[in-house]
């Protein structure tokens, strides 16, 4: 999807650091020469068209709670069917298809560690199909704010 | 005091003078779901929460100052916007070498994502972790040439794992279950 360029200068410029303060989106306005009510406009529209999930924190989860990647290896004609399945559990937040016998890939989170092994148990209970459960050990780079390559995109 | 979402051993975050914990509990379930857009999102959620707008504001500053929130800002889907071929490169390395080198590989600008997995074996040998979210299949398999001809890898045990479908993707809830 092409952005127009206040778009695109939104998303450069506020990745990170929205301000926190009585009006942000009257700041960010200011700053790209915007008003408050087209930051606002331009926000939902984006959302809308899915090309943002959100405006908000990025938590880390090891301070938030718990997470885990998990993966199994779901018959290739079943795929959607373990794919809905897996959506419906409760903390998932991303699941993805992946080039491999393991070829669901999935994050979940819970308040506590108890809960997501629970939560995990209870999913490879209802799927009868092999999980790896892989916790994250050392995170080198954790953050996915990074820049857009506008230019090489289609 | 003993939150249900909150590890035993991390009650400092609440630790925000006179705030109610319970709506702190509340102000963090509502940003799970981001921040609204209205013109006052601060006051939107202090009026949700049963916070003021002030404590609502020294409560984020606070989280980011402690990196409960580790960033604050647009959560961009990149999908969406033409980056279609992301990668999860996956390599066998040695124990003793393994921090060093994820260190390394997330220097590098093509690397969105990189950390440390604990292997299962037989079945997944694997311990280090590298997204590379890309916009085509060759340009991404050219990075990765690059990475292991840079950083040397060429004889340690990898995989490449493409995904050309997302199920889903939308935030962590940590508190909320929804």
């Amino acid at each position: 999807m092409r952005l127009d360029m206040a778009d695109r200068q939104l998303i450069d410029r506020y990745q990170r650091n929205l301000p926190v303060s009585e009006r942000p989106y009257e700041d960010m306005a200011r700053e790209l020469g915007l008003t408050e009510a087209e930051v606002i406009e331009r926000l939902s529209a984006l959302q809308e068209q899915q090309v943002l999930s959100r405006v908000g924190p990025v938590f880390e989860h090891s301070q938030a709670g718990a997470s885990l990647l998990a993966a199994v290896a779901a018959p290739d004609e079943q795929m959607d069917l373990v794919a809905a399945r897996i959506n419906r559990a409760p903390g998932v937040n991303h699941n993805y298809a992946r080039e491999h016998t393991y070829n669901l890939w999935f994050v979940m989170t819970a308040p506590n560690e108890d809960t997501l092994e629970e939560r995990l148990d209870e999913l490879e209970h209802q799927l009868k199909l092999p999980m790896l459960r892989l916790p994250m050990v050392e995170g080198y780079h954790i953050d996915l704010g990074f820049d857009i390559d506008w230019e090489a995109l289609p | 005091m003993n939150l249900p979402a909150t590890r035993q051993d991390q009650n400092y975050l609440f630790d925000t003078h006179s705030i109610s914990a319970w709506g702190l509990l509340r102000l963090r379930e509502q940003l799970e779901n981001g921040l609204p857009l209205t013109p006052r999102p601060y006051l939107t959620l202090a009026e949700r929460t049963g916070l003021t707008e002030q404590q609502v504001m020294q409560a984020v500053s606070q989280w980011q100052q402690q990196g409960l929130i580790k960033r604050l800002g647009l959560v961009v889907k990149h999908r969406t916007l033409g980056y279609r071929a992301n990668a999860m490169a996956v390599w066998n390395v040695p124990d003793d070498r393994v921090s060093e080198l994820g260190k390394a590989l997330a220097a590098s600008p093509v690397v969105t994502l990189c950390y440390q997995r604990p292997r299962r074996l037989p079945d997944w040998p694997y311990n280090l972790f590298c997204m590379i979210h890309g916009i085509d299949r060759n340009r991404v398999q050219g990075q990765l040439e690059q990475l292991v001809h840079e950083h040397r890898l060429e004889d340690i045990p990898h995989a490449v794992l493409f995904s050309n479908k997302a199920y889903l993707q939308r935030g962590g809830r940590y508190v909320s279950d929804r």
